[in-house]
Order: structure tokens, then sequence, then C-alpha cells
């Protein structure tokens, strides 16, 4: 990964787990905590072999509830800081991504997603949508969630998440899966320096020449926590406006609007082609932050006089499925075809499921 | 120490470890690079009290954020202040393992063997017997276990460095008091390791005492369960 006079060698071939860690290092991150879990494991292991290299902090914690709690104290110190782990660690971690989003503390966490409920499968799900982009921890908060469907993109939102967290001071979540996490892509890695972090006059780091400041996420005062929430839903409002991001494919004349994110998001961009190639005009909208959700821009599309129906296709039971039918309000169709069962869909099943709902809408209108 | 009036009750053994924290922290001439991290329970508030800065911790996570602090800016001096419920209960095992890495952090524990914040039930180290909001037949080891000795405990562990345990029950304890989280803080000052200082302290509300009575109590009752010594000193292990 030296940098030579090649070009062509900054592109490596590398695991999505590794091309997360090596983004993290790249982007300035001081501190990794982490905790076992499959099928994150690579990245872990990435970071305890390359932050000490770095001269940077690697610890496996002895839980996930001790390491994003070192994520928290690292934030509260003032310096980049990330933990990764899988759906039932992620879980254990929600308790301090609430704690974080309370505190307004910047925060990266990877959650490469595997079957649920309960211990489920080691096997690829999106079924922590709902927990991701929801809240899920107690009270009123949200975090940025972005959803990454390849190697490259897992290497570059990984290194977007430092930045937006920092800047808006909250914690952001890489939602992705096992396939991404676990299979092996060319990347092109970063060269150039990220843009340095902006001053946190808030960091706690000795009140020295200033007064005494205290990271707090417990307002008892009268009235303070009404402020403390109104703020954050300000902000929260100001991400909105600022970040909210979808990709689009054939989405100008299309009549069958995919809808789906992260892997499923990349298998439809290949059942539109096939689509096409049939004279379906198909088309996909892939919502790239999931929280914000571009509701805005689906209901835009839906509104579309020749779309005549949506497929949201998830690896679950339909969960953005939500997002996508409150965004399209009832001026469409919104049809679901989901796999809970840690199965990733191949371009056939989501094309089936495709042609099933066209043939069912046109008998529809037959009758 | 700030101007503000403590939320203390009458009596309560908080007020006077954070005096002697205050000082401690001024005596060193390290106030203005302390990092300080306050538990879930009473003391959550010590950053209205104390000139230094305090971050908030979720419960019992409180060891975990103040190795988060530590290994960020290794050259700050960090604390966290817990209680019973925060140390020894939820946070046993942030506790344990903190310890066990030998994080150069110190450790002030108060252990006023109940939970005073949300209204005197039971903890980890409440006495047999002992009357609580949840053991109102008093502590029961058949079905709600015995007092859990945390020096004694982190003292099977190889990596502290200095681990003791303090009464507030009388002039004497509140000197020794004092003497103790001088030796942990220069300890952390001097890069020597972990430091653990276990505070024997009145709790009058929830003991259901007389101030005067709950200090006898802490010198009396608790230190029979809890011997006061150095547990360890410099890194080994003192005999008792």
């Amino acid at each position: 990964m030296k940098k030579t006079d090649n070009t062509f060698f900054s592109r490596v071939l590398m695991m999505g787990n590794e091309a997360a860690a090596e983004a993290a290092i790249r982007a300035g991150c001081q501190c990794y905590f982490g905790y076992p879990i499959t099928p994150q494991n690579e990245l872990t292991a990435y970071m305890a072999k390359h932050m000490p290299e770095h001269g940077r902090v690697f610890i496996q914690a002895e839980s996930e509830l001790a390491a994003i709690n070192m994520v928290f104290g690292a934030s509260v110190a003032g310096v980049r800081a990330m933990t990764s782990s899988s759906s039932p660690g992620i879980s254990l971690k929600q308790e301090g991504i609430s704690y974080l989003a309370g505190a307004q503390l910047p925060a990266v966490i990877i959650n490469v997603q595997r079957g649920g409920p309960g211990l489920g499968s080691i096997d690829p799900s999106q079924g922590d949508y709902f927990q991701a982009t929801k809240g899920g921890g107690h009270g009123d908060y949200h975090i940025i969630v972005l959803a990454p469907a390849s190697v490259q993109e897992m290497h570059d939102m990984t290194l977007q998440a430092f930045h937006l967290a920092d800047s808006y001071r909250i914690p952001v979540m890489i939602l992705a899966d096992g396939r991404v996490g676990q299979m092996m892509e060319p990347v092109r890695l970063h060269e150039d320096p990220p843009p340095p972090a902006p001053l946190k006059p808030w960091a706690l780091t000795g009140a020295k020449g200033r007064p005494p400041q205290s990271i707090r996420s417990l307002f008892v005062e009268e009235g303070a926590l009404e402020k403390h929430n109104h703020e954050l839903q300000a902000c929260y409002r100001q991400i909105a406006a600022a970040e909210t991001k979808a990709e689009e494919m054939e989405t100008g004349d299309c009549e069958w609007l995919i809808a789906a994110w992260g892997t499923c998001a990349r298998i439809s961009k290949g059942v539109v082609r096939k689509a096409r190639a049939q004279g379906i005009k198909a088309g996909l909208v892939r919502p790239i932050t999931l929280w914000p959700f571009p509701h805005a821009r689906v209901e835009q599309l839906a509104r579309q006089p020749q779309v005549k129906a949506l497929l949201v296709v998830e690896m679950n039971c339909g969960q953005m499925l939500e997002d996508v039918r409150l965004a399209v309000n009832g001026v469409k169709p919104v049809h679901f075809s989901g796999f809970p069962g840690g199965r990733v869909p191949t371009e056939t099943d989501v094309l089936n499921a495709l042609t099933a709902l066209i043939a069912t809408t046109h008998h529809d209108k037959v009758e | 120490m700030t101007d503000a009036a403590m939320h203390y009750c009458a009596g309560c053994g908080h007020s006077i470890v954070h005096k002697l924290l205050a000082e401690v922290l001024d005596e060193l001439e390290i106030r203005e690079r302390t990092i300080g991290v306050a538990p879930v329970g009473c003391a959550v508030f010590a950053y209205f009290y104390l000139k230094c800065d305090i971050s908030e911790a979720a419960h019992g996570r409180t060891p975990a954020v103040a190795t988060g602090i530590k290994r960020a800016l290794p050259d700050r001096i960090v604390f966290s202040y817990q209680g019973d419920g925060d140390l020894a209960a939820i946070g046993l095992t942030e506790t344990i393992h903190t310890a066990n890495r030998g994080e150069p952090i110190t450790v002030i524990f108060i252990n006023n063997t109940v939970y005073g914040m949300t209204g005197g039930q039971m903890a980890p180290t409440t006495l047999v017997g002992q009357v609580t909001t949840t053991s109102p037949a008093g502590r029961h080891p058949a079905t709600m276990g015995c007092p859990l000795r945390m020096c004694e405990l982190l003292n099977t562990l190889e990596q502290p460095y200095y681990i003791e345990r303090v009464a507030l029950d009388s002039h004497a304890g509140v000197v020794a008091t004092k003497k103790a989280l001088l030796t942990a803080f220069q300890s952390q000052v001097a890069g020597k390791g972990y430091s653990f200082v276990e505070v024997l302290s009145p709790c009058p509300t929830y003991l259901r005492l007389s101030p005067q009575k709950a200090m006898q109590h802490v010198g009396r009752e608790m230190a029979a369960q809890f011997p006061v010594r150095i547990f360890r000193n410099e890194g080994v292990p003192v005999r008792a």
C-alpha cells in the first residue's frame, strides 16, 4: 500500500471490514475500542495490528458496553474515536449511543449487520434499520446513518463519517452488512490527508487558562432539558437539510421504481439493467443516508405520472419500507420483497419479484 | 471548590470527600490538568462543586469513560468518582477490567452500603441484616448474597499499584482519607499505575441514623465488615 510512481498501486484488493479500518486510520482516528463478534472481526484485528504502528490507541474492551463508553471518554477528551461491532453487539452499545447523542459527542460506530433477532445468524442482514434510524437507545435523538454497498464505500463513508461526526457533534453509524464487510474488492485508498478536525473548545482537556467545563446529558434545572432537546432537534433539521443523500438509476422515465439500500441496492442495479433489457422500464432510488432519509426525493419520484408502483427490496421483513410509505404517502402503491433469513438475494430473485408485481398490477387493472 | 450550595444531605460523606479531593488537586497543583468522571448516583453533580473538568458517564461505565479519556490524553490526571451501586453492581465488570489493565487512573469509591439517589435500595455492599427499601426484612445472605469487599477483590489482580480503604468515622479517619487520596494522585502524577481508594462513608438519610450515629456506624459495623487498611502499596500486596 506504499505510495509509488504507479498510480494504479493505490488501488488495492481489500475486504470491506479492512477498508473501513484503514479509512479510520487515514481519517485521524486516535482511539479504537472493539470487542470480538462475527462478521466484523477483521476490522478489530486490523486496528489491533495497525493502530499501535501509528502510535494510536487500540483496546480490546471487556464488553461492547465498555467499548462504546471508552469511545465516549476519548470523545470527551476531544479526539476522534471509533468502535465497531455486529448486530447483537450494537444492541449493547445502544445505551452508550444514547448518552453520546445526549452529550452531543462525535463518534463513529460501524455495524456490520448479521441476522437477528437474538443471536440470529452470522450471515448478512439488514435487520437493524429500525434500530439505527429510529433511535435505538432511549430518548428523543437521531444519529447519522450511512449505508455502504461496496468495499470502496466502506472506505469512503468511514472517512466521511468522522467529518460529519465532528461537524455536527453527533454519532455517525456506518450501517453495513456481513456481505459488504466480508467481500473483497479493489479499493482506491484516500491518499490526501483528511481535512483537519474542527476545534473542539467544548472538549475536556483540563481547566488550564479557562473556567472548568463539563460534559453532560443530565439537565435537571427547570426548562433546561426542554431547551437542550430543542437544540438537538434544530441540529437534526440542519443535518437533514444539508446532508440527505440518495443515488438514482434510470428514474427519469421509470414506471417501476425499486427502492433499496446497501447490498440490496447494489443487487437492484443489476435488476434494473436486466429489466430494461427485457423492455421493463425499471428504475432505482437508493438512500445513501438512511437517517436523514430522503423523504422528499422519494415522494417526488413516486409522484412522476408514469410511475406505476414502487418495490422496496430489503434483507429484512420490511423496515425501510415504512419510510418509503411515509414518503410516498399513498400516491402510488408500495410493494415489498424481503429476504430475512440471512440469504443475500440474487438479481433473479428480485427480478422475479418485480415481474410478479407487474403481472399482478396488470391483472388487477384487467379485473 | 465552587461557592455552590451542595445538594447533599446533612452528615453525608460526599461533601467531606469532595473537599478533601479539591484540597489534594490544589496541593499537587494538578487541578488545571485534571479531568474527573462523575457517576450516576448522588455525586453526578460533582461538576457543580469541583473546579476541574468533569464528564458524566452512563451508570457503571465510569471507569470505561475514564479509560477513554486517559488513553486519549495520557499526560492528564484522570479520576473516576463512584458509589457502591455504580462501581460494585452495574459497573463491576468495568471496575475489574480497568484495574486489571492497570489503567493509570485514580478511582475513588464511596461505599455507604446503600443506593442514595434512588431512595435507599440495597447495594452490593449492604451489610447482612441491613434494612433497605429492597431488603425490607434486612439483607439475607441466602437470597441476596453477602457484601462485596472491593479492595480485597481488586487486590487479587496483578496490575493495581495502590489500593487502600479508609473510613470517614472520625477526625483521624478524615485525615487518613486525605492522605490516601494524596498517595493515589501522587502515584498517578508519577505515572505509576492504577490507584483505588475506598472510603467508608456515612449516609444518615438511608442508614436511618442521625449524622453522629451514622459516623459511629461507619467506624463500627461497616469497618467490621470492610477492614480499614492499605491493601496494595507501590504495586506490592500489603499483609493485614
